[in-house]
C-alpha cells in the first residue's frame, strides 16, 4: 500500500504549483486553472487523511463539498471573465488596472 | 430526524430569509414584462418584509432559551449568534434602502441583486453560527460567491467588472489557502468538529506545524475581514463596486469574519481557563499571530488612507483600520474581548453605513466620488454636512458620539488584559485617523466650490435613512447600559460559559 506521506508530498507539490501559477500567470483563465490546483491539493489531503485515519469519514464528505463549491466558483469566475472580456476585449490581468492608487 | 426538526424551531430568522428569497426569485420572473419601476417596488417590498421579519425574530430569539447545537453539531445557537443576527439584518435593511437611492443602480433590474442580498444575509448567519470545519468553509464560500456577483452587478461598467474579477481571484486564492490549512488541521486532529479539534490539540504540543496551519487559515479569515496583508483586494473592490454593495461589504462580511475568528480561535484552539479567560492549546502562540495582524492592519490602513483622494477608497482603508482595531480586541483571550468586538461592530454598523449613505446621496448630485467634489457642501446642504460630520467624528472616536464608546470597549479590554503596548499603538493610530476624517470635513465646510451650486434636495426616504443612522451615533452614550446588556449575551458561547 502507498504510505500516507506520498499523498502529502503530491498535495504539497500541487499547492506550491498552484500558488506559483497564481503569482506568475497574467492571463485570467490561467490564474483560475492554478486556483483549481490549490483546491484539489486540499482535496487530496482530505481524502488521504480520511483513508488513513481510523473512523474519520468526514474528510471524504468535505472533499465532495469542496468539489461542488469549486465548480460554482469556477462558473461565477468564468462568467465574470466573459463579462470583462466584452468590455475590455482581452483577459490580461496587467491591463485590468484602471483601479489603482 | 427529531434533531433536525427541533433545530428548525431555533432557525426561524434564516427560514424567513429563505422563504423571502424563494418569493423574490419567482416574483422577479413573473414581473419581467412589467415596467421597471413597479417590478422593482414590488421586489424591494418583499425583500424588506423578509428582512424585517428576520430582524424581529432574531431580536426575540436574543437571549431566549439555552445555548444549544443545531443540525448534528453543524451550527451553534448561542449568545454570539444571537448578537450577530440583528447586526446582519440591520445592515441588509440599510443596504436595501441605499440601493433604491443609488444613482449607479438606477434603471437596472434589481431582482437578482435582492435575491443575492437575502442569500448573503442568511449565509452570514450561518458563518456566525458554524462550529464545524465543513460549515465554516461552506458558509464562507456562500458569502464570497454571492458577493463576487454583487460587486460585478453593473455588467456593462468596466470598473465594476474589474473589481469583481480582482475580488474573485484574491478570494479564491485566500479561501484555497484556508482550505489547505483546514485539510492539514483535519489530518492533525482526525475530526471536523471544533470541539473535537480542541480536545485533540489539548493532548499534544504541535508547535511550528500548527502555527503554519493557522497562518494558512488566517489568510481566509483575514480576507473576509480585510486584515493586512490579505487586504489588497479591498480598496479596488470598494472603489469599483456599486456603492450600496461597497457599504454592505464594509460591514456584513467583516462582522461575520470576526464571528468566525472568535469561534475558530476561542473555541477550537483554546480551552476555558476560569474567570472568563481562555488558554491556547496545542502549543502554538496564536495570540502573537493576531497581535501582529492587528498592528500591521491598523497602521497600514491608517497611513494609506492619508493619501487617498477618492472617498470610497478612503473609506476602504478606514474600514481596514477599523478591522485592525477590532483585531486588537481579539488578542485579549477572554470573554471581555468577545464583548468588545460585538459592541464595536454594533456601533461601527451605524457610523460606517452612515458615511456611505452621505456618499451615495452626494453622488446623486455631484456624480463624483472624488473628495474635491464635496467643496462648498456646507452652503449647499448644511444638513448633509452636519450628518457627515457626526458620522466622521463617530468613526474618529470623539467623546459625545457612539464611536467613542466602541473604542472605549476595545481599549478597556486590551488594557485589562495587560497589553498596554498594544493599546498605545491603537491610540497613536486613532490620532492618525483623525487627519483623514477631518480632511473630508475641511473640504465640505471650508473649500469654496467653483462651479454653480444648486441646493440639494432630499426625498423623505433620504431623510428617514439619515435620521435612522444619526440617532444611534448621537445618543450612543445614553444607550450604553442597554448595549452592555445586549452584547453581554455574545459571551455565552456554547460551553465557553
Amino acid at each position: 500500500m502507498i504510505p500516507l506521506e506520498h499523498y502529502l508530498y503530491i498535495s504539497a507539490a500541487l499547492f506550491s504549483l498552484g500558488v506559483f501559477g497564481v503569482l506568475t500567470r497574467r492571463n485570467a483563465v490561467n490564474v483560475l486553472m492554478s486556483i483549481e490546483l490549490i483546491f484539489n491539493s486540499a482535496n487530496i489531503n482530505l481524502v488521504a487523511f480520511s483513508r488513513f485515519v481510523e473512523g474519520a469519514l468526514g474528510g471524504q464528505v468535505f472533499a465532495l463539498l469542496v468539489i461542488v463549491i469549486a465548480a460554482c466558483e469556477a462558473a461565477v469566475a468564468l462568467a465574470i471573465v466573459m463579462s470583462l472580456y466584452r468590455v475590455m476585449k482581452n483577459v490580461n490581468l496587467d491591463e485590468a488596472a484602471e483601479l489603482k492608487g | 430526524m427529531s434533531d433536525a426538526l427541533q433545530s428548525l424551531s431555533r432557525f426561524l430568522p434564516e427560514l424567513i430569509l429563505m422563504a423571502a428569497l424563494a418569493v423574490v426569485i419567482v416574483a422577479d420572473l413573473l414581473t419581467q414584462r412589467r415596467p421597471l419601476k413597479s417590478s422593482t417596488d414590488l421586489l424591494t417590498g418583499i425583500t424588506l418584509v423578509g428582512l424585517l421579519g428576520a430582524l424581529v425574530t432574531s431580536w426575540q430569539a436574543l437571549g431566549a432559551g439555552e445555548a444549544q447545537s443545531l443540525f448534528a453539531s453543524m451550527l451553534a445557537d448561542d449568545g454570539l449568534l444571537g448578537v450577530f443576527r440583528p447586526i446582519f439584518c440591520l445592515t441588509s435593511i440599510v443596504v436595501l434602502l441605499l440601493s433604491m437611492r443609488s444613482k449607479e443602480l438606477e434603471g437596472v433590474r434589481l431582482g437578482e441583486m435582492l435575491a443575492l442580498l437575502l442569500t448573503v444575509t442568511a449565509a452570514l448567519m450561518w458563518m456566525a453560527g458554524s462550529i464545524n470545519l465543513v460549515m465554516i468553509y461552506l458558509s464562507l464560500e456562500t458569502v464570497s460567491v454571492a458577493s463576487y456577483i454583487m460587486v460585478g452587478y453593473l455588467s456593462s461598467d468596466r470598473l465594476s467588472n474589474e473589481a469583481s474579477l480582482k475580488y474573485i481571484l484574491f478570494g479564491a486564492v485566500s479561501t484555497g489557502a484556508m482550505l489547505f490549512g483546514l485539510s492539514l488541521l483535519y489530518g492533525m486532529t482526525a475530526t471536523l468538529d471544533l470541539y473535537g479539534v480542541r480536545a485533540a490539540l489539548a493532548e499534544g504540543a504541535f508547535g511550528p506545524g500548527l502555527l503554519f496551519v493557522l497562518v494558512l487559515i488566517a489568510a481566509g479569515i483575514g480576507f473576509k475581514i480585510a486584515a493586512a496583508p490579505f487586504h489588497f483586494w479591498c480598496p479596488d473592490v470598494y472603489t469599483g463596486a456599486p456603492t450600496p454593495v461597497t457599504a454592505f461589504l464594509s460591514v456584513g462580511p467583516k462582522a461575520a469574519g470576526f464571528a468566525i475568528l472568535i469561534r475558530f480561535f476561542y473555541l477550537g484552539l483554546a480551552e476555558p481557563a476560569g474567570g472568563g479567560a481562555i488558554a491556547p492549546v496545542g502549543g502554538a502562540d496564536w495570540q502573537m499571530l493576531l497581535m501582529m495582524l492587528a498592528v500591521i492592519t491598523m497602521t497600514l490602513g491608517n497611513v494609506a488612507a492619508l493619501l487617498q483622494t477618492n472617498v470610497k477608497r478612503l473609506l476602504a482603508y478606514s474600514s481596514i483600520a477599523h478591522a485592525g482595531t477590532m483585531l486588537m480586541a481579539a488578542c485579549v483571550l477572554s470573554v471581555e474581548g468577545v464583548q468588545a468586538i460585538a459592541a464595536y461592530l454594533a456601533i461601527y454598523l451605524f457610523m460606517n453605513l452612515g458615511a456611505f449613505t452621505v456618499v451615495i446621496l452626494a453622488h446623486r448630485v455631484t456624480g463624483s466620488f472624488e473628495i474635491d467634489s464635496y467643496a462648498g457642501f456646507w452652503k449647499r446642504s448644511p444638513l448633509l454636512t452636519v450628518a457627515m460630520g457626526i458620522f466622521l467624528f463617530s468613526l474618529m472616536g470623539i467623546p459625545p458620539f457612539a464611536g467613542f464608546l466602541a473604542k472605549w470597549y476595545v481599549f478597556a479590554a486590551v488594557i485589562n488584559a495587560g497589553l498596554g503596548w498594544l493599546a498605545v499603538v491603537g491610540v497613536l493610530n486613532a490620532a492618525v485617523a483623525a487627519f483623514y476624517y477631518v480632511k473630508i470635513l475641511r473640504v465640505m465646510v471650508i473649500d469654496e466650490e467653483t462651479g454653480p451650486t444648486p441646493a440639494l434636495a432630499f426625498s423623505r426616504l433620504d431623510l428617514g435613512l439619515l435620521v435612522l443612522l444619526v440617532v444611534p451615533n448621537v445618543l450612543g452614550l445614553l444607550f450604553w447600559g442597554s448595549l452592555d446588556r445586549v452584547t453581554e449575551y455574545s459571551q455565552t458561547l456554547l460551553e465557553l460559559g
